[in-house]
């Protein structure tokens, strides 16, 4: 959940005001690593690995991982982005719009797919996402990374490589940047 | 006779052709018996704040019937007439089939026979209106047709109406011309100009009118027939008009309500109910024609009621046939557009039309003696257009929904309170 | 991002200023990227019905907007006028509300007479896309040559677009004035007198009677169908004099200037406004027109039925 975004799409969002600070800039680099080496250790090496950032907060996290990808093998792996938008399950509900073209240049048949997002919530921006993956091949594997896990369920999906997990409530809101990670609420 | 009641119609202004006063008037075996102060009768029709005034007359209603009967019936548009303060209208010949024979003719007025306002019929010039052939106008005059028209179509070819209108003059009768050049406007469908463009609609220029009326003035100097001219809707038609009429010739015009209240922006939605034959035109025409019937140069305003059933107004703008309601509308129209005193409005509704169909030793007068052909109007009296509560078979207003000021009260048909109240009484 | 203010498709006037156009641009990539992949098709429609409704053959509008709907996973109901009991005459009030009674979410008009698509989009509950009326407009049209324009030449801003031929019965160039102009770009209309419409009072035009002396300033040419029975109106004195004169010959193609690119929005009639050897030339965008108008298609119909309730405003796809 880019929750950022929500800032400008009342009545979800309005303005966000930060109650807690409950990841520094530090802590994310160390996350992003922590991570990237899990991916390494998991997959016995970065091989067929590409990385899928969901847009639009899932770009930057699935670009720093594949930094210190790089750094950790000497392997620049590929990164693309998937909007979701067409396969979202509340189209027609209300309004919806895709941010951005999807960049997925490749055929994914038998490689290993880590969809990277920054913030897990519902499951169903993932479960729209393992939709849309399968239009672009069969891929051996499907992972997913996300830089903050805050719970609430209500798909059977879970992360396989998580920066921190944060319980929340469910009206709380978890906002992510690059320089750090923030609890707070929408004020409407 | 001698047994009905008289009717007095009490309280109101008195406006027919001898002017305005003060005045209850008397009726009395279907004729005005008196006309003055504090008169009193059997039967007493209110009128407080009301103008008194001869019957309005229309020279141009389509009756549908024969032919349409599910769009107009000569009982139900006779009935919204009465219901708009007219005594009196002319049945359009373009029925089928045509009036264009004394047994059209005859069966056209026994239908008109019964209903709550005198129908008089107009006769076609030539055979089923197809302007080839002179239809026989002498055995139609002979059943009092006073005006010969092709309405519907404007007579195209020059010979033979040079030719009607020669015989015409010979018979004392007057033709009416539906101005409009086949050749330059066929297939269009609204006027021509900056709206056709936009929508992607096939135009009627306004010189396919014009071109009509400049060919009937000269032919109307050569033959020296008296012509009128329907619904006119041009600038430049008005102007050769006033020309003509100043250069002495018989001529006389009609303008109807639509064409000077609406213009061709109005049909920007495509709803067909804005299409009619001619066009409706720019801001100029309508300025044009409204200073027309300001200065004389239209000397009726006529409606040109043209019903037409509602499945054929929910085709597309093109297929849609020509034509509007006017009877029930026109002098609510007349009184809240035109900036003309009442007694002007009612001179273009009511004594000026009554002379131009030859109908003025019945309609168009209060004086005493004549027939009590009367409608009373409540000037002030406020209402909105709706086409469902209209008499008319047929619910095509441009109108819907608008606010108009000028309500007929009562409408008396030769002694007869026909409308009483807004109501008609059969 | 302002969600969609338009219930229907009717004119290019619906998208309102420039803006509305460019939502469908920005949303036209996403789908030009879906129709791109091996499986070209996203579940987003998924249980939504359109319906054509054709009052005049058209293979090529018709297929077009199928495969956009089917792309997006919608499912289709063709109502076949022409092969139906529906005739002129019949009330399009009367059919119009038969099919929505079907439940249609959308329905695709194309007819013959101008507004008609107007008409039934005042009776229906459901969307109402214009597939073109009359020589009224055809909008999706319009934006599909304005992507593909966008597409080759980048912004449009101060670009100078030349529509040639028979602009009076063009609903192409109805729509085409409006949606060109609003994104910046300068028109001229080339026609004789006798094609253009009776007046232009309001359109934000220029007009020529001189091909050879426009063709050298344009970035774009647009050619019309030039349609044989305006010879028997007597609009033109022949096809071949039209050629002589509005014709994109060899040798006018000459004229354009470098990275200048050539449009029409087919069927087109070869050897008449457009040279044969002309339409194939690399800077011929007509192919590339027929591309993007499936992808344009889907962007229109997600618009209209995929942004849901106008109450609650629009999510981004990261929510």
């Amino acid at each position: 959940m880019a929750e950022r975004e929500r800032r400008q799409a009342p009545p979800y969002g309005g303005i966000f005001v930060p109650r807690t600070r409950v990841m520094e800039r530090d802590d994310l680099r160390r996350a992003v690593w922590r991570m990237a080496h899990e991916i390494v250790e998991a997959n016995a090496g970065v091989d067929d690995v590409v990385l899928v950032g969901l847009q639009t907060g899932g770009i930057p996290v699935a670009d720093s991982i594949a930094e210190a990808l790089s750094s950790i093998t000497g392997i620049d792996v590929e990164v693309g982005s998937l909007d979701v938008a067409f396969y979202r399950d509340d189209i027609g509900l209300r309004p919806v719009l895709p941010e951005a073209v999807t960049t997925i240049p490749w055929n994914l048949d038998g490689h290993v797919v880590v969809l990277c997002d920054d913030v897990l919530f519902t499951g169903r921006t993932i479960r729209a996402a393992l939709n849309a993956l399968s239009d672009y091949g069969r891929p051996r594997a499907v992972q997913l990374a996300v830089m903050v896990d805050r719970g609430h369920r209500e798909l059977p999906i879970r992360p396989d490589y998580v920066g921190k997990n944060l319980p929340t409530r469910r009206d709380e809101v978890v906002d992510v940047s690059e320089d750090g990670v923030d609890l707070g609420e929408m004020r409407r | 006779m001698t047994d009905a009641p008289t009717i007095v119609i009490k309280g109101g202004r008195v406006v027919d052709p001898d002017g305005s006063r003060d005045a209850d008037v008397v009726i009395e075996d279907g004729r005005i018996a008196a006309v003055g102060a504090d008169l009193s009768a059997d039967r007493t029709l209110d009128a407080a704040g009301c103008i008194v005034a001869p019957g309005l007359v229309d020279l141009h209603s389509h009756l549908r019937e024969p032919g349409k009967e599910e769009a107009e019936t000569v009982e139900t548009g006779a009935r919204g007439a009465a219901l708009g303060g007219y005594t009196a209208i002319l049945a359009m010949p373009n029925t089928t089939p045509a009036i264009d024979s004394a047994a059209v003719v005859r069966q056209v007025l026994e239908l008109g026979r019964d209903a709550i306002c005198d129908v008089f019929s107009s006769g076609a010039i030539t055979v089923d209106r197809a302007g080839e052939q002179l239809a026989p106008m002498a055995e139609m005059a002979a059943l009092g047709v006073r005006i010969f028209t092709d309405d519907g179509t404007g007579v195209q070819d020059n010979r033979l109406m040079r030719r009607a209108m020669e015989y015409a003059a010979g018979l004392g009768v007057t033709l009416a011309q539906h101005c409009e050049d086949d050749a330059l406007c066929g297939g269009g469908h609204m006027h021509e100009g900056e709206w056709s463009a936009r929508l992607g609609i096939a135009g009627q220029p306004a010189e396919a009118e014009e071109l009509m009326v400049m060919r009937d003035i000269a032919l109307a100097r050569l033959t020296g027939c008296s012509i009128h001219f329907q619904h006119m809707s041009t600038a430049r038609s008005v102007a050769m008009i006033r020309d003509a009429i100043a250069g002495g010739l018989p001529v006389t015009a009609e303008a109807t309500p639509h064409h000077f209240t609406l213009t061709h922006a109005d049909c920007r939605g495509y709803d067909p109910v804005f299409k009619v034959n001619p066009p409706l035109r720019t801001d100029a025409d309508v300025a044009a024609v409204r200073a027309g019937l300001a200065d004389g140069a239209i000397a009726a305003i006529a409606t040109d009621h043209a019903p037409h059933a509602p499945e054929t107004k929910e085709l597309p703008f093109d297929q849609a046939p020509p034509g509007m309601l006017g009877l029930e509308t026109a002098l609510a129209l007349a009184l809240t557009e035109l900036d003309l005193p009442i007694e002007q409005v009612l001179a273009l509704l009511s004594w000026q039309p009554a002379r131009i169909m030859g109908v003025d030793d019945l309609h168009g007068s209060l004086a005493e003696g004549r027939a009590a052909n009367v409608c009373v109007i409540d000037p002030e009296a406020t209402w909105t257009v709706d086409g469902e509560a209209m008499a008319s078979r047929s619910r095509n207003t441009p109108y819907q929904g608008r606010e108009v000021r000028g309500r007929v009260r009562h409408t008396v048909l030769h002694g007869e309170p026909v409308v009483v109240d807004t109501e008609p009484q059969r | 991002m302002s969600e969609p203010a338009f219930r229907h498709l009717l004119d290019i006037e619906d998208l309102g200023d420039r803006d509305g156009i460019e939502e469908v641009m920005r949303l036209t990539d996403s789908f030009v990227e879906v129709s791109e992949r091996t499986i070209p098709k996203v579940p987003a429609l998924r249980g939504k019905t359109v319906a054509w409704l054709f009052y005049e053959d058209s293979t090529r509008t018709r297929l077009s907007f199928e495969t956009a709907a089917k792309r997006l996973s919608a499912d289709t109901m063709n109502f076949s006028v022409s092969s139906s009991s529906v005739k002129k005459g019949e009330s399009l009030r009367d059919t119009a509300r038969t099919i929505e009674a079907m439940g249609i979410d959308a329905i695709v008009v194309r007819h013959a007479s101008a507004g008609a698509p107007h008409r039934i989009a005042s009776w229906v509950d459901a969307a109402v896309v214009n597939a073109g009326d009359g020589w009224h407009q055809h909008p999706t049209q319009a934006l599909l040559d304005t992507y593909t324009l966008r597409s080759r030449l980048g912004d449009l801003d101060g670009r100078h677009v030349a529509i040639i031929g028979d602009i009076k019965h063009s609903r192409v160039a109805r729509s085409d004035v409006w949606a060109f102009t609003r994104m910046g770009a300068r028109v001229t209309l080339v026609a004789p007198p006798t094609l253009l419409p009776p007046s232009l009072e309001g359109w934000p035009v220029e007009v020529s009677h001189d091909l050879d002396a426009v063709l050298p300033t344009v970035d774009a040419a647009y050619l019309l169908r030039m349609q044989r029975e305006r010879m028997t109106e007597a609009l033109l004195p022949s096809l071949r004099e039209y050629t002589a004169c509005y014709g994109l010959t060899e040798r006018r193609a000459e004229l354009l200037a470098d990275g200048a690119v050539v449009m029409h929005p087919g069927p087109m009639n070869r050897g008449v406004e457009i040279a044969a050897e002309v339409a194939d030339l690399p800077n011929s965008l007509i192919l590339d027109q027929v591309r993007n108008g499936v992808a344009v298609r889907m962007a229109v119909l997600f618009l209209l039925l995929g942004s849901g309730s106008d109450k609650v405003p629009t999510v981004r796809s990261d929510g």
